[in-house]
């Protein structure tokens, strides 16, 4: 079951970013006050693959509920910051983002950095 | 658009870095703040949750739990508004920082061990961070339509 929730965990989350990232970039940039907060939460219900980014959160926030508590976080931490380069890997070849050798070797310290944490 | 003279430019996109990574720390916080409420309210809930909703559904009348989930939700908001500043390969990174976060507030107010390999991993998602922070925060300026189209002035096209 563990692993089921893991990989439910990695591709919900990588997708929801993935689809997160495209939206918002086609929005132009929006602000973080009361009424932008207002806007971002109606940018919801009216644009279907923010909207789909928003329900893969979802699944990959209850998967995790459900794996920390049948596993220790020493598990599903350092499992699900796999994240962390799949996401770095698709923000270069489906965003077309610039992942040069700073982000990519940063990406790569982060990802060392939360499996000894979590050790 | 009147075109910007090269210092103000400058300080324009220097205002907008600094910006970033001011909204970055706030959703960083909000996402560790909202862990931690949540987990503090689960450890106090009794039942198990698996997959079914009503589990869940209990859980929320928790006042913990009920907190966490508020703060996730601003964190949700917030963070939608940086990647509508920033490349995702910039964010998903620099906001990696919440887990240092979380193992201080671990320690601090769970009273947590952290040991040194948790010392050396702090410094590895440190100095990651760090060298993610150091890049250009949007390496792809292409928008869709409507930014376009409703005529918005572009920090980035300075």
């Amino acid at each position: 079951m563990k692993w089921i929730l893991l990989t439910i965990i990695v591709f919900s989350t990588v997708l929801g970013d993935l689809l997160q990232s495209y939206e918002m970039k086609r929005s132009g940039e929006q602000s973080v006050n009361v009424q932008g907060l207002a806007k971002l939460l109606r940018m919801i219900g009216s644009r279907k693959y923010l909207f789909l980014g928003i329900v893969c959160m979802a699944i990959s926030f209850f998967a995790f509920m459900a794996l920390v508590q049948t596993e220790p976080l020493s598990f599903a931490v350092p499992a699900s910051a796999a994240t962390f380069v799949l996401e770095t890997l698709l923000a270069k070849f489906v965003l077309n983002e610039r992942v040069g050798f700073r982000r990519g070797a940063g990406a790569l310290l982060v990802l060392g950095g939360v499996v000894l944490l979590a050790h | 658009m009147p075109s910007l003279t090269a210092p103000a430019a400058e300080s324009c996109v220097r205002g907008a870095e600094l910006r970033t990574i001011v909204l970055t720390i706030a959703v960083t916080l909000l996402n560790s703040c909202g862990n931690l409420s949540l987990t503090w309210g689960m450890k106090h809930f009794s039942q198990m949750v698996g997959l079914s909703p009503l589990p869940y559904l209990k859980a929320f009348l928790n006042p913990f739990v009920a907190l966490g989930v508020v703060l996730l939700i601003l964190w949700l908001l917030t963070r939608m508004a940086l990647m509508s500043w920033a490349d995702l390969s910039f964010v998903v990174p620099l906001s990696s920082f919440g887990y240092v976060l979380a193992a201080v507030l671990g320690k601090v107010f769970l009273h947590e061990n952290v040991s040194g390999g948790r010392w050396w991993g702090t410094g590895l998602i440190f100095a990651g961070s760090a060298l993610v922070g150091s890049t250009t925060q949007r390496t792809n300026t292409a928008r869709g339509g409507e930014a376009a189209q409703s005529g918005r002035s572009d920090r980035y096209a300075a």
